[in-house]
């Protein structure tokens, strides 16, 4: 029987929501799910994370070294934890895209990335080539099976568990090499971008910073979250953190709006799993169009605030 | 200061990616490759370093068949000064990879090792970390800006939340995102020039490398089309539409 060890993400004493969608991909595998909650004092996040249903146990590592969750100091502790798992998950967020492969390459695993489906405990599929092409893998069972969940791919596993929570201790030697010097978070009270059910995204069309309170605009009376794409990113318009597509966020919400982006493939591995896509674009031969549900040629500075104005 | 460079070569970005109708993989005969998109931004971090005096010697380094000395070429004109070739045909898994670079690493003796965050073609995103992993190393991924200083480096990091800066002992291993610089447009002196730059040949056997058992791919298909969609004429088309599918 499968036993799978779930790394968990948190931030300010909270569980990030791409526990609960790692989660899934673990019930999928079956078996025992245990989380591992790595930090300075992780009582409060263990909690949280014993409330999600299919979680057989959370495990806390308490440890001063875990406070900027750094991939140096938790791959060794991660390796030591792993012993006796069938399976170790992280969630594919840049915090379990840049710790996943450096416990994988610890423990002699060619580590699958991206799971976005689950056929049997050694069987999944993932993307490549930004999602024009999907691959089944299958991974050796020995010595354990460790990857990535893409996160549009599953949903998040529902409330209502009670997981017992244990304080587990490791012995690792944890190096001093990397430091913590900063991070600088943006701050919004908009909907997160990966879990938000409705997105209003912007392009490089939006000209500059100023322009993109075009999006806001919309993006606030629909309660969405906002997103952008890269050459939006890159002309300095909005942060990156609010980058859509292969190497930015793919998101997979219930609506999503494109306006003034073109739909380069990049961009579209991005939003693949959304249902319903809108793009609005004043080029008719916009490739977003080839993708978009329903597709309105206009120029976003009339169409838009109209919009805003009728929703 | 040394800086080991690892340069992949992968279809080209622009490339439409077809499936083979018989599931067995994505055409890639016949179709244009370049230098994987990550790792010409950390060619050009590297020269950029080094004209700021940061570096003194660029290597090259690629794993793969013969065809990847046009990759390294394309790096000998974008400026390294010499390159390594790991001369293996077939399928390379990061894993392997990452073992035949971390070794020609601590054999150089080099103190950064950069790498693109990941190649477009296999979108794996492990290589640079499996590196700093196997040899004990710092890593800082996902760069959007780096400082040498001395024995140590300060990266900027593009995270979900927003930009991470860390402080990494040398050496190191640093994997470029796509902000971090732009790389420059190759010129034909360059070109001409890295023509007759030297590269070393190596193998796995000649690096002590045994590639592992790995991930075997069973099938490859192509992602679920979305159906094009309705051309509405107005705004209030839109809504209406939106409306009918319970969006709004
Ligand atoms: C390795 C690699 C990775 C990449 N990763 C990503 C990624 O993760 N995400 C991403 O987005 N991109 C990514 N890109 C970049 C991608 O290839 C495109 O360059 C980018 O998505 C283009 O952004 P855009 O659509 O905003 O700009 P453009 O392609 O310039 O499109 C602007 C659009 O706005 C329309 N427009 C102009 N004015 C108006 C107006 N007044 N009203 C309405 N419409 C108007 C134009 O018709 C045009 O279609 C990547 C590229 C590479 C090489
Ligand atoms: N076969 C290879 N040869 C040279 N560099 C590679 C190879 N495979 C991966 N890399 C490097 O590792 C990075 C990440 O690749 P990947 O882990 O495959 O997404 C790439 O951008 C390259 O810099």
């Amino acid at each position: 029987m499968s036993k799978v060890l779930v790394i968990a993400q948190h931030a300010d004493g909270k569980l990030s929501a791409a526990v609960s969608k790692t989660v899934s991909a673990a019930v999928a595998i079956g078996g025992e799910v245990v989380v591992a909650v790595f930090a300075v004092d992780g009582a409060a996040v263990a909690a949280e994370a014993a409330k999600i249903a299919g979680v057989t146990k959370v495990l806390t590592v308490n440890n001063a070294a875990n406070e900027h969750l750094l991939a140096a100091a938790l791959a060794p502790q991660i390796v030591e934890l792993a012993k006796g798992y069938s399976h170790v998950l992280f969630p594919g967020t840049t915090f379990g895209k840049d710790l996943a492969p450096r416990v994988a390459a610890k423990l002699d695993v060619q580590q699958v990335s991206d799971i976005m489906a689950v056929n049997s405990p050694t069987s999944f599929d993932r993307p490549i080539y930004a999602g024009n092409a999907i691959t089944t893998v299958e991974a050796p069972a020995s010595p354990l099976i460790l990857g990535t969940v893409r996160l549009a791919s599953f949903q998040a596993a529902a409330q209502g568990g009670s997981a017992a929570v244990e304080s587990a201790s490791v012995s690792a030697t944890i190096p001093t090499h990397t430091r913590f010097v900063n991070l600088e978070a943006q701050k919004s009270d908009r909907p997160e971008l990966q879990s938000a059910n409705r997105v209003v995204s912007g392009g490089r069309a939006l000209a500059s910073s100023e322009n993109f309170k075009i999006i806001y605009d919309l993006a606030d009376k629909l309660r969405a979250g906002v997103g952008a794409s890269r050459a939006a990113v890159d002309s300095g318009y909005v942060p990156n953190d609010m980058q859509v597509g292969q190497t930015g966020k793919i998101i997979a919400p219930e609506l999503y709006i494109a306006i003034g982006i073109s739909g380069a493939i990049q961009h579209l591995a991005g939003i693949k799993d959304a249902r319903t896509i809108v793009a609005i674009n004043k080029d008719a031969e916009a490739p977003i169009f080839e993708v978009a549900d329903f597709g309105l040629v206009g120029d976003l500075f009339q169409v838009v605030p109209e919009l805003t104005g009728k929703v | 200061m040394k800086a080991l460079v690892s340069v992949k070569r992968a279809v080209d970005y622009n490339v439409r990616i077809q499936v083979k109708p018989d599931g067995s993989g994505v055409v890639t005969e016949g179709v244009k490759h370049s230098m994987n998109p990550f790792d010409e931004i950390a060619m050009e971090e590297a020269v950029r370093l080094k004209e700021k005096g940061k570096i003194t010697e660029i290597i090259a380094i690629t794993v793969g068949g013969a065809k990847n000395e046009e990759t390294l070429r394309s790096a000998l004109a974008f400026g390294a000064d010499r390159a390594i070739h790991i001369k293996e045909e077939g399928e390379i898994q990061p894993l392997t990879a990452a073992k035949a670079l971390a070794a020609a690493f601590k054999k150089e003796g080099a103190q950064v090792f950069f790498a693109g965050k990941q190649a477009i073609d296999d979108d794996a995103n492990q290589t640079g970390q499996m590196v700093a992993s196997l040899l004990d190393l710092p890593q800082a991924t996902f760069a959007s800006k780096v400082e040498l200083d001395g024995n140590k480096a300060t990266v900027t990091r593009e995270v979900d939340a927003g930009l991470e800066t860390l402080e990494v002992d040398l050496p190191a291993v640093i994997t470029a995102d796509l902000r971090l610089n732009e790389p420059r447009y190759l010129k034909l002196p360059d070109i001409m020039k890295a023509k007759k730059k030297p590269i070393d040949v190596q193998s796995f056997s000649s690096l002590g490398v045994t590639p592992g058992a790995g991930l075997k791919t069973t099938k490859t298909s192509a992602p679920p089309k979305r159906s094009k969609g309705i051309v509405v004429k107005t705004v209030d088309e839109l809504v209406a539409a939106l409306k009918g599918k319970g969006l709004l």
